[in-house]
């Protein structure tokens, strides 16, 4: 190839991994409204206990804070993994990949794990309007959380075996960027469910 | 005893015989789509076209292809929802006083919903998708979308979707609670059979598929124009095809919540929408229509993409008021959020809620009116040429006019309140989606057929098909404003003879009657275009004198649409090349391709098992197809060749074969 076909090519590579990343964001940006739907409906069904426990009942804060700062640490980490691809250090890229997969199966463990708690003591998501709601808002980002570990795995696995290239970097960018979207959802959970929700109002 | 029947519960869900077809009308429905499938596939393998089928059309990931395919499942559900309306239409001229019909009152409601359900999801987005496919990469100069595997995955969905609700003919039934299925009535307590589900995981699985292409075809403007073609120099169309996929964007996740919501109400018991439990069913039909009123505009801003393009060509003058449009389509996209309440003023939200809704009805129907001035001053002093696209543009503004004064006459809460759920409603919507949409429709594929085929449509049967549908048309709704105003309410399946309504019911189907009847001349529209085709081959590539960048390619389109991509510094940039005769230069280069990918029509299969097992309650069947596309995704992964190259000398080996053959239909037709 001549050097001016050359450039030509790199630049529609580069156009075509620009695509995708942009692409990426608009699919956050629909996800980001699915999320908006659910926290609406928290927010009207939220008094809707029908003789059921409320939020202030049922919310065990110091938990929850756990879980948030496994899920914040685990950003970071996700942040170091952005960083070591950047220098192109793959040992360091699955090392801190690593890490971000444990915080996130910490968090999704002690996730369900107060789901279970919740279940037993018979407060289910039959219970009422407003626990319909809470199961669902919380148990749609722990969702996202399960695809995005199951993504992490696959990912760390192609890092792996294929070393870091332009296809695998531009794919650790949009698996970074998912998991800081999450990242900032699971804020607003905390903040509007939890924190609003132990309120006794 | 108990034991075989859990096991045969956990295998086979709600599955049994007493789920096929009851009465003869269903009967024959079912036995229409299963006869219809067994003529499909016979006809296929005795042509011996499998592989063909397999290899052009099933895996491609072309998107001019992909849009054929769209249109031709459009337009067999046209077939289907017409011929449901043909049923409603009978039965209401027929059950009056004491007689009752033909159709039982539950039947007739799952008609309905039927109805309302293909034309909207399968009819109009299905025609909006094609239509989009076929000439949006073409007239950015594009030779493909943003994410071409995607945008087969997105078909292989809407179809799944599609064969959901055929399928409820077959086996169950369907929704009885109308098209968008309001609770409590949808819930499990009062509609126990499959018919909610069938109507919640067809729509779901096309849904998803909708917003896929939404996102896909907003990266696809963005990212992919034409060296040049800055947003302001941008063919209208592709600017109402931004607004509207922008709505897709914001819209359809709400869509996929409110479904996803409902489906959890009816299979593990959580209380979002019910009567009791702590559940709102307001909250529903709230969040339904901050999905539906943008989807209103998602349908109709491509369809007035369709109007500008076809003005401005048949009236040989650029479009009027470029900028405004612009603005118009802007303004509509943002106002389409701040109105979903008129749906339901009669909710009781209260004066200042309903005033607020009330005024930006009334404000939307502003920028609709500049678009419908932009175009009358288009045609203003242009050298006008009444081919059929241009015909249809007629009987849209006429119809288009009327349904939309109706519109803002409810935009008044006081006014709504007399006449909501009438028929005077269902009249306005039908001439805003049929006169607004379904013409744009029409008229986009005669407009565009060359482009894609090679060869015109038949312009003397094109013009019957437009008498037929348009007169047949307004015989058909504007009886339904009368009715409306005499208190007749919209799903109505009998009415007391005192109420004299039984005339205006009758002039109604016959309406039904005219439209099909140009239905069927479409049909013979095709067949005889199809079999005149060697006599009607667009040789030029330029039809209608064409003005943007799809007409400066050869008619068929080759599957690499463009042999060099163009540079555009002009908003009709083809009418600014053929008068500086430029047009017909041919240069050449490198093209690269995405190649044929199975994976999709595999993720639209296992969303049809996915959507199967929903709806009958077999858990390990949706769990298993569930993973099962996980793992496609996966393997999908995996490749890292998606795409092939063709070098420049392939390009003009094909470019010279094209214009050989071209130059011998030339000579054989002189």
């Amino acid at each position: 190839m001549s050097e001016t076909a050359q450039m030509i090519e790199q630049r529609r590579e580069h156009e075509a991994a620009e695509k995708t990343v942009f692409g990426f964001w608009v699919y956050l940006m629909t996800d980001c409204v699915l999320f908006a739907g659910l926290f609406a409906v928290f927010s009207v069904l939220r008094h809707n206990t029908y003789g059921g426990p409320n939020g202030h009942q049922l919310f065990d804060l110091p938990y929850t804070l756990g879980e948030t700062f496994a899920l914040l640490t685990s950003s970071f980490t996700c942040g170091l993994a952005m960083l070591a691809a950047q220098r192109r250090s793959k040992r360091a890229v699955l090392f801190w990949l690593g890490v971000t997969f444990l915080l996130g199966l910490t968090f999704l463990g002690m996730e369900l794990n107060e789901f279970h708690g919740l279940i037993r003591a018979g407060d289910s998501w039959r219970r009422s309007g407003f626990l319909s709601s809470f199961f669902v808002l919380v148990g749609t980002h722990g969702l996202h959380i399960t695809f995005g570990l199951l993504w992490m795995a696959v990912l760390g696995v192609y890092t792996w075996k294929k070393g870091l290239t332009d296809s695998i970097r531009k794919r650790l960018t949009l698996l970074s960027l998912f998991w800081h979207f999450l990242d900032v959802i699971w804020i607003f959970i905390f903040t509007i469910v939890y924190l609003y929700g132990s309120l006794n109002v | 005893m108990i034991a075989i029947h859990q096991f045969a519960f956990a295998l086979l869900g709600k599955l049994s015989w007493s789920q096929l077809p009851q009465n003869n009308i269903e009967r024959g429905g079912a036995a229409a789509i299963v006869l219809g499938l067994l003529l499909v596939i016979g006809t296929i393998t005795y042509l011996k076209r499998w592989r063909w089928l397999w290899r052009e059309w099933l895996t491609t990931q072309d998107p001019k292809r992909i849009g054929v395919m769209y249109i031709v499942v459009a337009f067999v559900m046209l077939l289907r929802g017409g011929g449901d309306a043909a049923l409603l239409r009978t039965q209401q001229a027929l059950s009056v006083g004491s007689s009752s019909g033909i159709l039982s009152s539950n039947h007739f409601q799952q008609i309905v919903s039927a109805h309302g359900t293909i034309m909207i999801f399968f009819v109009a987005m299905g025609f909006m998708f094609g239509i989009i496919n076929l000439v949006l990469p073409l007239q950015l100069g594009a030779r493909d979308v943003a994410f071409p595997f995607m945008n087969a995955t997105s078909f292989w969905l809407f179809f799944v979707g599609m064969a959901l609700v055929n399928g409820s003919l077959v086996i169950g039934n369907f929704t009885a609670a109308g098209w968008l299925s309001y609770p409590p009535l949808s819930e499990l307590k009062f509609s126990p059979t499959v018919g909610v589900d069938y109507w919640i995981w067809a729509l779901q699985i096309a849904g998803v598929g909708s917003l896929l292409s939404g996102i896909n075809f907003l990266v696809t403007i963005l990212k992919m124009r034409a060296p040049g073609m800055t947003l302001m120099k941008m063919p209208m169309f592709a600017w109402s095809v931004l607004g509207s996929m922008s709505l897709v964007a914001f819209a359809f996740p709400m869509l996929t919540v409110t479904l996803a919501l409902l489906a959890l109400d009816r299979t593990i018991g959580t209380h979002f929408f019910t009567s009791g439990g702590g559940g709102n069913a307001m909250m529903y039909v709230n969040l339904i229509w901050a999905w539906g009123h943008p989807e209103v505009y998602i349908l109709v801003l491509p369809a007035f993409g369709v109007w500008s393009e076809v003005v401005a060509t048949f009236s040989r003058k650029h479009l009027f008021g470029y900028t405004s449009m612009v603005w118009a389509i802007a303004a509509i996209v943002l106002l389409s959020f701040t109105v979903w309440l008129h749906h339901f003023f009669t909710m009781g939200a209260g004066a200042d809620v309903n005033a607020f809704f009330g005024i930006m009805t009334a404000v939307i129907a502003v920028p609709t009116g500049v678009k419908i001035f932009n175009w009358l001053f288009t045609m203003y002093r242009g050298r006008i040429s009444f081919k059929t696209p241009m015909l249809w543009f007629i009987a849209f503004v006429v119809i288009f006019t009327i349904g939309g004064v109706a519109g803002v006459l409810m935009s008044v809460p006081a006014i709504d309140y007399q006449v909501h759920n009438s028929l005077f409603l269902v009249a306005h919507f039908h001439m805003m989606i049929v006169g607004g949409v379904v013409f744009a429709d029409f008229a986009a594929l005669t407009y565009w057929f060359p482009k894609i085929f090679g060869f015109r449509l038949h312009e003397g049967l094109g013009r019957l098909v437009y008498w037929f549908w348009g007169v047949g048309f307004i015989v058909a709704f504007v009886p339904l404003y009368i009715l409306g105003f005499m208190g007749a309410t919209r799903r109505l399946d009998h009415y007391s003879a005192s109420l004299g309504w039984q005339p205006l019911f009758i002039v109604a189907g016959v309406g039904v009657a005219l439209i099909g009847i140009g239905v069927a001349f479409q049909l013979l529209q095709l067949a005889l275009s199809i079999w005149q085709r060697n006599q009607r081959r667009d040789l030029t590539g330029d039809p209608w004198n064409g003005r943007t960048l799809e007409w400066a390619t050869p008619s068929p389109v080759p599957f690499y649409s463009f042999t060099k991509l163009p540079v555009v510094t002009d908003r009709d940039q083809f009418w600014a090349d053929k008068e500086s005769g430029k047009a017909t230069r041919q240069e050449y280069e490198d093209i690269v391709l995405p190649k044929n990918s199975s994976l999709s029509v595999v993720i639209g299969g296992l969303a049809f098992l996915f959507g199967a097992g929903m709806v009958w309650h077999i858990y390990w069947l949706a769990l298993l197809s569930l993973l099962g596309i996980v793992a496609t995704l996966i393997i999908r992964s995996m490749n890292d060749e998606p795409e092939y190259r063709m070098s420049a000398r392939t390009v003009e080996k094909l470019e010279h074969a094209r214009l050989r053959q071209l130059k011998e239909y030339e000579a054989y037709h002189q």
